[in-house]
């Protein structure tokens, strides 16, 4: 009696898979993600260690947050020389930086412009990109400092 | 024996590797992972810049009493109101200055007219800038503390209706758009002087 005999077993087995790995492997995909991504970062062309500070403030609200970045150039033809970037280009001419805080300042009216300095950059070029901000109307900035340590 | 023989066999097909626990394990994981990271918050010391003045426009006049003039040079060293000093008396001679009301003819007048002014040289390393910054915002800083703890300001006038440990407890305790009422009764009035014209090299 073939067709019975098959019939039986049909019957026995559940049919569909176990599901109840499925929280797992969706926790291992979870778990594997969170580990390998990194947080975008803007890629430095320039050095800046920035200088300690005891008065600090946090910037709670990154999207706010323009940075604009100060200091010897790490390498290439002119490195060790003082630069400006601003997100991921070198700025050639500091009377630039008027136009491009302009534009950011459109886009962002509560913008902050966190300036990352090198702790050695002399006060002349940092000047001249204040004299620029304040050319494009963005006044509110924030000198990036660390906390200060033990010393 | 064929009974004990089946047992064992049956047995043996059933090994398996519990994964009952898998999930408590990745739970694990995942909380220990969520503790660790932490998102690096952008710390610094907050400024105004003054806006742009016309060409012809003059920058608004200051009483010589309230000026407080910070001149910081390429070696670090400092002269406050003309006379060398050293960084670190920067901290007290700014509460001095800011909280004199009038007293000394040669301080300011009261808070909200003291105008605390930092100069550099063109040489001089930001490094020392931020620390010239750093203690005139600390100065600032031990007067609200004392504002904030308690709730009047030196004068006795009322400013808060209840105190705070510290500055930094009332300001995060504060609404975004409700007004700083100590700021307001001592405003932090930094000038980061122009530097001068035709003064390169």
């Amino acid at each position: 009696m073939p067709s019975s005999h098959f019939q039986k077993r049909s019957a026995n087995t559940e049919p569909g898979f176990t599901t109840a790995s499925l929280p797992d492997i969706v926790f291992m995909l979870l778990i594997f993600f969170m580990v390998s991504t990194v947080l975008r970062e803007t890629d430095l062309k320039v050095q800046t260690q920035l200088p300690s500070a005891e008065a600090l403030t946090k910037i709670d609200q990154k999207r706010l947050i323009s940075a604009v970045h100060i200091g010897p150039i790490k390498q290439g033809e002119k490195k060790g020389q003082t630069a400006v970037q601003i997100d991921d280009a070198l700025i050639e001419n500091t009377s630039a930086i008027r136009n491009i805080m302009y534009g950011k300042l459109q886009e962002q009216p509560k913008l902050i412009v966190s300036m990352k300095v090198d702790r050695e950059s002399q006060m002349k070029i940092v000047n001249e990109v204040q004299q620029e901000l304040r050319e494009a109307g963005t006044l509110r900035i924030n000198y990036s400092s660390t906390r200060e340590g033990p010393r | 024996m064929p009974g004990l023989l089946d047992k064992r066999r049956e047995g043996r097909d059933d090994v398996e590797i519990p994964t009952a626990s898998m999930a408590d394990i990745a739970f694990l994981l995942l909380i220990f992972f969520l503790v660790t990271t932490t998102i690096n918050v952008d710390t610094g010391i907050g400024m105004t810049l003054p806006p742009k003045l016309d060409q012809e426009q003059q920058p608004p006049p200051v009483k010589e009493r309230n000026l407080f003039k910070i001149l910081v040079n390429s070696q670090g060293d400092v002269l406050i109101e003309g006379e060398l000093a050293s960084l670190n008396q920067i901290r007290d001679r700014v509460k001095e200055q800011v909280l004199n009301y009038g007293e000394n003819p040669d301080l300011s007048e009261s808070p909200d007219k003291s105008v605390v002014s930092i100069k550099t040289d063109a040489q001089t390393p930001y490094r020392i800038y931020v620390q010239a910054l750093d203690e005139v915002m600390m100065g600032y800083r031990d007067i609200y503390d004392s504002v904030a703890r308690s709730g009047q300001t030196q004068t006795g006038e009322r400013v808060l209706e209840q105190t705070y440990p510290s500055y930094q407890e009332y300001r995060t305790g504060l609404e975004p758009e409700e007004e700083d009422k100590i700021r307001e009764a001592i405003p932090r009035n930094i000038s980061i002087a122009e530097p001068d014209l035709g003064d390169e090299g």
